[in-house]
């Protein structure tokens, strides 16, 4: 019944938005009720004070735009090898033979111990955090779309063959097409994954970046810009999630809703 | 009725075929598929293949259509019009991309032969307005019921404008009522265009009802076991046809002769009586 269908969509994102705002509300009133240690949980109305201090005096757009430069670059470095390769290992049997191995030695590796590497290789400056965001988005995204080739109905594949697609457009109007949604999944989890690993990638061995900031802030002792930068960062993978979720509707608009 | 024996080879036939097979087999791994087919399709025939589930009539199909090799014997398919693909195949089952919607699916062909855009728009405008479906040029296969999906795939096969038309079981999956309709619209377009067709069913009302020769195969390994010409005249009209005396003839005549096969397939599978 779609009645009751839309209603219980309806009921559960006013849950989605309700319980976050009344864990908010116990958060503050315990905050000022002496009940939690404020040092440690300072109460959320003076964390959006010094956020909005923060934004005042230029310090966390500051940080927010080196992250987000960081994020993007890097994403777009992992991405597109990723798919590119996925595309391959998925198509060909000989590139599956060559790389299977290889990612699945390497996939299980956490990718944050691969900071001090990367920072030897790389040095302090940008190209090191770069590479991190880029290491993490690559694994999902080659894995997914690699998948996704591979999940592609043979039927499909006669249909091009026998419609006389030629080696590219094979690739163009089956295989990449056939792989999107998969290739969606890999690339938003890539997202999450770089959105980690440039917070971590920060806190060592940089000046900037929200990463740094919620660092810093610990050495200082600064309980409330910490707790600025974690809900920074929270909302940036929030709209992340969110911008991926309306590029998919635009470029996969044929995945049954 | 009497059966045709296959003719001996292509030089003896008075017209050339548009498709001749000499003792053509194909094996899967150590299994049988096909033994020793020797068979010539007239250009503009509507040929009709049934067979028992399993007796190689969609390898049999595959092969004419390139997508898989004979394993020894000769296939020779007479070439195409200028201008012209060989073939195009109206597959079993959903064979419509469901990354692009009806118009984009019923072009496909035309697009892969990089036909000039004004001509693949009216090429098919055309095919889609003949099976229905030009209202529905917008949307996705997931938004459409089967049998129009089945439409779409037609359109698509003819829009391509081949020489041979293969059709593989394509309303095997409809109801009734739609399938009807199908063989309404596929008789109506093909008396039009007179293309050669090839088409595989199982099922021999559906094949006495479209085609101008039946061939019946053998169960595994398939082998042609009888041709048999079918005489009704055209244009046809689906329903009034199944009740002429002459159909049921027909229907009862061939039903005799694969219901042996059916038996033998039967007779061989794992716990099989009879």
């Amino acid at each position: 019944m779609s009645g009751t269908g839309s209603a219980s969509v309806m009921s559960d994102r006013a849950i989605g938005i309700l319980s976050p705002l009344i864990l908010l509300g116990v958060w503050e009133v315990c905050a000022r009720a002496g009940i939690i240690d404020v040092r440690f949980f300072p109460a959320p109305s003076n964390v959006i004070k010094h956020l909005i201090e923060m934004i005042g005096t230029g310090d966390l757009w500051r940080h927010l735009a080196a992250s987000l430069y960081r994020l993007v670059v890097g994403f777009f470095v992992g991405c597109v090898p990723a798919i590119m390769i996925g595309l391959a290992i998925g198509l060909y049997r000989p590139v599956r033979a060559a790389f299977d191995p290889l990612i699945s030695a390497t996939y299980p590796i956490p990718k944050s111990s691969l900071l001090p590497l990367i920072l030897l290789i790389f040095g302090l400056g940008e190209s090191s955090k770069i590479a991190m965001v880029a290491i993490g988005v690559f694994y999902p995204v080659v894995i997914n779309t690699a998948a996704g080739v591979r999940q592609i109905a043979p039927i499909f594949l006669d249909v091009g063959h026998n419609f006389g697609a030629s080696r590219f457009n094979m690739f163009r109007t089956v295989a990449l097409p056939g792989a999107l949604p998969l290739i969606m999944t890999g690339v938003k989890l890539g997202a999450g994954m770089g959105l980690v690993l440039i917070a971590i990638a920060e806190m060592v061995g940089a000046k900037s970046g929200l990463g740094y900031m919620i660092w810093n802030a610990w050495e200082l002792f600064d309980v409330q810009t910490m707790y600025v930068g974690l809900f920074v960062i929270a909302i940036i993978g929030f709209l992340l999630n969110a911008g991926f979720d309306m590029l998919e509707r635009v470029i996969v608009p044929w995945r049954n809703r | 009725m009497q059966a045709v024996t296959p003719m001996p080879s292509l030089e003896q036939s008075v017209a050339v075929p548009k498709i001749g097979l000499r003792d053509v087999s194909k094996r899967h791994g150590a299994r049988l598929a096909l033994e020793k087919i020797t068979l010539d399709i007239p250009a503009s025939a509507f040929f009709v293949v049934v067979g028992p589930s399993g007796c190689g009539k969609t390898t049999l199909l595959r092969m004419l259509a390139g997508l898989d090799a004979a394993s020894s014997g000769e296939i020779r398919i007479g070439d195409p019009t200028p201008g012209h693909p060989q073939n195009a195949m109206v597959f079993q089952g959903d064979s419509l991309f469901p990354w692009m919607t009806v118009w984009d699916n019923a072009a496909y062909g035309l697009k892969m032969r990089h036909v000039p855009p004004a001509r693949i728009a009216e090429v098919v405008g055309h095919f889609l307005n003949k099976t229905g479906m030009y209202g529905a040029r917008g949307l996705y296969p997931y938004q459409l019921s089967g049998g129009m999906r089945q439409r779409v795939s037609i359109a698509r096969a003819f829009a391509n404008d081949p020489d041979i038309l293969l059709m593989d079981e394509p309303f095997s999956a409809l109801d009734e009522q739609n399938k009807v309709l199908l063989h309404e619209e596929l008789l109506r377009i093909w008396e039009e265009t007179r293309k050669t067709v090839v088409f595989i069913t199982h099922s021999v009302d559906e094949a006495v009802t479209l085609g101008d020769r039946i061939m019946v195969m053998t169960a595994g390994p398939g082998r042609i076991k009888t041709i048999v010409p079918v005489d009704l005249p055209r244009p046809r009209n689906v329903v009034e046809l199944r009740h002429t005396p002459a159909y049921g003839e027909l229907v009862y005549d061939i039903w005799a002769q694969l219901r042996e096969e059916v038996d033998r397939a039967r007779s061989r599978e794992p716990g099989g009586g009879a």
